[in-house]
């Protein structure tokens, strides 16, 4: 697989991957300060300024992708999910982001657990580990999935945590996190959920978009 | 008396003014010297101050009167330039302590009618800052659109952002740091002993004779010289070529190029700068440390801010590393100040920021003009990407 964890124009997804910010998009409230994790070269943050009237910034890994916000006149900063989180103030945005990057991430759940502290509503996108082709992949072979959507081979995949919906929402409720909705993307089709995640959702979801607030008070 | 500015800036007398200092001191009458661009706009919002760099002087475009050359950053300042003298009114100014037109230790001092030599009271980043919001005043300009410097004059960038918050829109502090290492007052220390082991600079008291310290103001060049590059690009234009010569000379003639290269750097700058000047310029960059002036705490020092930055560093830089910049970074991160950063690929060490980087040009075309619309300066603002691709 290569999704990129921090650019979103060099992922797989490329058509799916638009949906995957449209959809993440229409979850942002207009006028609201949105911190947007691994925003690659842009394109959501642009939308969301542009259409949301969003006070958005980013964090972007790559250099190239950074160069190319500031350039389209974003407020973006290199840095890194796994080192450079901590040095935000807490409940400083009221939306932070994180879209297909958390299984690129060194340490998941710390991830999630700086953006619980720093953002009142996270929104995260993930790809599912869960879907049929993949399953079908592994048992068919006996070897590590490889599909449209996941083509890296295992040595040389920059996804090195990835999870099915029911690890994440899992490791989201372990976190403190409750599950407000959650949104399925499969090719062009979109389906909504309340945060309850069916068999049927884990199954057939390539990609999966969550909101997220936290359920219990912080440092439990 | 005072020494007269070259032609083409215009030189503001603070006359029955005084500036207080940092060290305790004080400067009365002092003069600045600057040069300004384009138009005050009669919202006055357009503002652009340009902060120079430690040898640099308020020459930012033009021919420089000193030196005949071509402004410091002619590439970056000019119509249709990111600093974009048709849409923004431009000020630079040479800083306190300098010696193009400025106060500084060759002005006479008022007591004395004599150049103030080491009477000249020592100065900081803080100090220049303040001459320079003198000069605003005077000029009737409330507040800045942009501050913007490299180097040095991205230390009063830093340094107005926390001096004068409310006056500062938007700051792009370049190749830069919110103190001087150790490392960086280690060299400067090299340049001062140099200038003082002179014979011809007399404790500071050169200009009553006919010899000026030049030769310890070259060698300081020299030493400076080196920091501002990187090992490759000195490596790249120089390597080990000999000078006018086949063969090695077996002496201390010049036989390298780059020893050539050096000892006219040394050489000509001597011809455009003052030794004195350099003594306090470079302490004042040594004493610069906004944390330690706001509690050990940086992002104190940008607390409540609500200036956009957007800080700029180059790879090769290793007299202001890009850890510095991260480091400024965190802290407005961390006082939830609006910032973007850019580390620029380059090769050419810390003089990146004066010479032609294209991802420099396009990375402050973009965030000037977001900058520009987010203060309602609409007109005549095209599009960022069709700007781009012009560049």
């Amino acid at each position: 697989m290569t999704i990129a964890p921090s650019s979103h124009q060099n992922s797989v997804y490329h058509a799916d991957a638009r949906l995957d910010l449209r959809t993440i998009a229409q979850l942002v409230p207009t006028g609201s300060k949105v911190l947007d994790i691994g925003c690659g070269n842009g394109d959501l943050l642009d939308m969301l300024v542009s259409e949301k009237n969003v006070d958005g910034r980013g964090l972007e890994l790559s250099q190239s992708g950074v160069n190319m916000c500031v350039a389209r006149g974003l407020s973006v900063v290199q840095g890194d999910a796994d080192r450079d989180l901590t040095y935000y103030p807490s409940n400083a945005f009221d939306v932070v982001i994180l879209s297909q990057t958390l299984q690129a991430t060194q340490h998941p759940r710390t991830v999630l657990l700086e953006m619980a502290r720093i953002g009142r509503q996270l929104i995260v996108s993930i790809p599912n580990f869960g879907h049929w082709s993949v399953r079908l992949d592994l048992l068919r072979r006996g070897r590590m999935p490889e599909t449209d959507t996941l083509n890296s081979k295992w040595y040389d995949t920059a996804n090195i945590h990835l999870c099915t919906l029911w690890d994440f929402v899992d490791l989201a409720r372990e976190v403190g996190l409750s599950v407000d909705q959650h949104i399925t993307l499969s090719g062009t089709k979109v389906h909504q959920g309340a945060g309850h995640i069916s068999w049927l959702d884990n199954w057939r979801a390539e990609i999966a978009v969550f909101t997220l607030l936290r359920a219990k008070p912080q440092g439990e | 008396m005072q020494q007269k500015a070259p032609d083409t800036s215009k030189v503001h007398i603070f006359n029955g003014q005084t500036l207080l200092l940092d060290g305790g001191g004080a400067l009365e009458n002092f003069h600045i010297a600057y040069q300004s661009f384009g138009t005050l706009n009669k919202e006055k919002t357009n503002a652009i101050l340009v902060c120079h760099a430690l040898t640099g002087d308020q020459f930012v475009r033009g021919t420089n009167p000193i030196t005949g050359k071509a402004g410091w950053w002619e590439g970056m300042v000019g119509p249709g330039k990111p600093i974009d003298t048709d849409r923004f009114f431009v000020i630079c100014s040479n800083v306190i302590g300098g010696c193009a037109g400025s106060t500084g230790p060759a002005t006479p001092h008022p007591q004395t009618g004599k150049p103030y030599g080491l009477d000249f009271p020592v100065i900081t980043i803080g100090d220049m800052v303040r001459a320079q919001a003198c000069l605003l005043d005077a000029l009737g300009i409330p507040d800045l659109f942009c501050v913007i410097g490299g180097s040095m004059g991205g230390m009063q960038t830093l340094q107005w952002t926390c001096d004068f918050p409310e006056r500062v829109f938007s700051a792009i502090p370049i190749a830069t740091a919110a103190r001087h290492s150790s490392q960086n007052i280690a060299f400067h220390e090299v340049g001062r002993q140099a200038i003082m082991a002179d014979p011809n600079w007399h404790g500071g008291t050169y200009y009553e004779t006919d010899g000026r310290p030049s030769k310890g103001l070259a060698v300081a060049r020299m030493t400076a010289h080196i920091t501002y590059l990187s090992q490759a690009a000195l490596h790249r234009k120089f390597g080990r070529n000999l000078q006018d010569r086949e063969k090695l000379g077996f002496g201390f003639d010049a036989d390298f190029q780059i020893e050539s290269y050096l000892r006219h750097q040394g050489m000509s700058f001597v011809e455009r700068f003052d030794a004195n000047s350099y003594l306090y310029i470079t302490r004042a960059m040594d004493y610069f440390d906004i944390a330690a002036d706001h509690g050990g705490q940086l992002a104190r020092a940008f607390q409540n801010s609500r200036t956009r930055f957007c800080v700029v560093s180059f790879t090769s830089d290793w007299l202001f590393p890009t850890e510095e910049s991260v480091t400024v970074v965190r802290a407005l991160n961390a006082a939830g100040v609006d910032v973007s950063f850019v580390e620029i690929d380059s090769d050419k060490g810390h003089d990146a920021f004066l010479l032609d980087e294209p991802e420099l040009t396009n990375t402050l075309r973009g965030f000037i003009n977001a900058s520009a619309r987010a203060r309602g300066l609409h007109d005549d603002f095209p599009d960022p990407e069709k700007e781009a691709d012009r560049a």
